[in-house]
């Protein structure tokens, strides 16, 4: 079971050693990494099933990071976990690095499946829980995706799928900060109402406060409780929340920033 | 590898696609974790009595090529064995990034079965046509690519890769072939198949092409031209020591391909050719054309894939050779 400080705490934890790590170039894709830290804190300060010291054991639950170029939040939860040392959040980006700006599953432990082109993650997430139903596993797949980044037809395919094939143990959510590299999603290609698109296509769809951890955590027990559909969690979210330099600003999906800014958002975090 | 030449061309009774079919369904009986996945294509490819077999594992995509491909990468990822089938220009060009990132970049597991390679399509013409999957495929890290050359060499196909971890990629024709091994031949990946030895001239070719070059022999040897053909039937890896070989061998290369020539077999050999052992080297392919409707010999003779044009080609090479 979780607490909600402990999700809270994990969460904010998220956030501070992610800034650390991109502290370190002065460059990074900071607004995704900041909304998508609370879903994060959730699934892995409490919620996952999963075994830090055996990665790849067959019986964990799955994490498909689709909009890829969060990693590096991603990251920070693997290491405060004891996926690998603290100390290597450091490398990120840098020249042969294990953590690299997009995930890779070949070269990080914990990480699930290489994502970065978007809207691939839909599908493998889908295969890792269809695959898992045919072997006749309860083990759950979780699929965080981007609002932006569900401009892709690929995901559209996978919304089709996956009702169609009853893949009630895959939990998917999708970072709905309303911003994408260029600007606002509804200025650029506007998603309209997801949650409705979403119940259209036959999963079984809930919206919440994406930076409500308790909220977001009773959301997947509530999932949890039906076995018919696949689970689509939209979350409400705020690119580069928390973090002072990059919430509110246009042009967060790719920063550069001072040691300066990064020590000051780090210090106000904590 | 333990193979066996047939005396003559005869056509094959068993369609490629029921031979594909009915190994699927042989394999899919021992091995509970063989996944057949489709866009929309299994009655084309004959699968749907495998459908009916094994309805646990058969998973009929509809048409979306791009999730078919992410699906199955995922589904590797827990341990399955996808074999994901659909025509071979939508297998590649329609999912081409899907298959770079999710299935290469990621180390999945998948084989990808795609039909109709080239001419093969027929009467589907131009947009079903590929001349481009294989030039697609060859940049792609780790990817092997092989164009099965007929219902036997297919059949030990299927069965190795089962065994193989990797992306595969599969060059089906549907489509009854013309019989090259006898039954109970077995091939090795990555490496060619000798048909004959020659002095003259060495004919590199794939799929269809390599009984045309059966064809051109007998043209050849009415001039007084000794040809050799090998089957370069795994595009990539490509088999170098053999191609080197070849050239030190016979001096002249001539390549074969139901393809077009731009980063096809021909590319690969003249890539091969260039860093070892130069020799005069002549290519056959579609020279960077469209395809269209019509018969497949019909088709064979508009994009000079014949036995006629292997020939002439091939009497070229020994020619330029002979003037260097």
């Amino acid at each position: 079971m979780y607490q909600k400080e402990e999700l809270k705490s994990f969460a904010k934890n998220i956030r501070i050693e992610a800034l650390k790590a991109f502290g370190g170039l002065g460059f990074g894709h900071v607004g995704g990494a900041m909304s998508a830290a609370d879903i994060l804190g959730v699934l892995y300060g409490g919620i996952m099933k999963i075994d830090p010291q055996n990665p790849d054991w067959e019986g964990r639950d799955y994490f498909v990071m689709s909009k890829g170029h969060a990693g590096p939040a991603l990251y920070a939860a693997l290491a405060l976990r004891g996926y690998f040392p603290m100390d290597e959040l450091k490398t990120i980006n840098t020249n042969g690095t294990r953590l690299p700006s997009h995930c890779d599953r070949n070269n990080t432990p914990g990480i699930d499946m290489s994502t970065g082109s978007l809207g691939q993650g839909m599908s493998t997430a889908i295969g890792i829980a269809h695959g898992n139903k045919m072997l006749g596993k309860r083990n759950y797949t979780y699929l965080l995706l981007g609002d932006g980044e569900s401009q892709e037809g690929q995901v559209w395919e996978g919304a089709l799928y996956a009702p169609q094939h009853n893949l009630d143990h895959l939990i998917a959510f999708i970072d709905c900060n309303k911003q994408q590299l260029d600007g606002y999603t509804k200025d650029i290609c506007d998603l309209g109402d997801l949650t409705q698109k979403f119940l259209d296509f036959g999963w079984y769809t809930m919206e919440v406060d994406g930076h409500d951890v308790e909220a977001i955590a009773d959301a997947i027990e509530s999932g949890k409780k039906q076995d018919e559909k696949p689970i689509m969690i939209i979350l409400h979210t705020q690119k580069g929340k928390g973090c002072d330099f990059a919430e509110g600003i246009l042009y967060n999906h790719h920063m550069t920033f001072t040691k300066e800014q990064c020590d000051n958002a780090i210090a106000k975090l904590s | 590898m333990s193979y066996k030449v047939c005396t003559g061309l005869e056509t094959e009774k068993l369609a490629m696609r029921d031979v594909y079919a009915a190994t699927m369904m042989d394999m899919a009986s021992q091995n509970d974790k063989i996944v057949s996945l489709d866009c929309d294509l299994m009655n084309s490819v004959g699968m749907v009595k495998f459908a009916k077999e094994f309805p646990e594992r058969t998973v009929n995509c509809g048409i979306m090529e791009a999730n078919m491909i992410g699906v199955a990468a995922g589904m590797s990822a827990v341990g399955m064995i996808p074999y994901a089938h659909t025509f071979g220009c939508f297998a590649t060009r329609r999912c081409l990034d899907q298959i770079f990132v999710s299935a290469a970049f990621a180390k999945a597991n998948v084989r990808i079965i795609g039909s109709d390679p080239g001419v093969t399509a027929a009467f589907n013409g131009a947009t079903h046509m590929p001349f481009e999957d294989i030039g697609s495929l060859r940049d792609i890290p780790g990817v092997t690519i092989i164009e099965p050359t007929d219902s036997v060499m297919l059949e030990d196909m299927i069965r190795q890769v089962e065994k193989k971890f990797g992306v595969f990629y599969i060059r089906l024709s549907r489509k009854n072939a013309i019989k090259i091994y006898e039954d109970g031949s077995t091939f090795e990946i990555g490496k060619s198949a000798t048909i004959r030895t020659g002095r003259d001239v060495t004919i590199i070719a794939s799929g269809i092409c390599v009984a045309e070059s059966v064809k051109a022999v007998e043209i050849l040897d009415g001039q007084g031209i000794d040809a050799a053909i090998l089957n370069m039937f795994t595009i990539k890896p490509i088999d170098r020591e053999a191609i080197e070989r070849a050239a030190r061998e016979t001096g002249a290369i001539v390549t074969a391909e139901n393809h077009n020539i731009i980063n096809g077999l021909g590319s690969a050999v003249a890539e091969v050719l260039a860093e070892t052992y130069p020799v005069p080297m002549e290519r056959i392919g579609v020279r960077d054309h469209f395809g269209e409707v019509g018969s497949m010999d019909y088709l064979l003779d508009k994009f000079g894939l014949s036995a006629c044009s292997i020939a002439e080609k091939a009497a070229k090479a020994v020619q330029r050779k002979k003037s260097k």
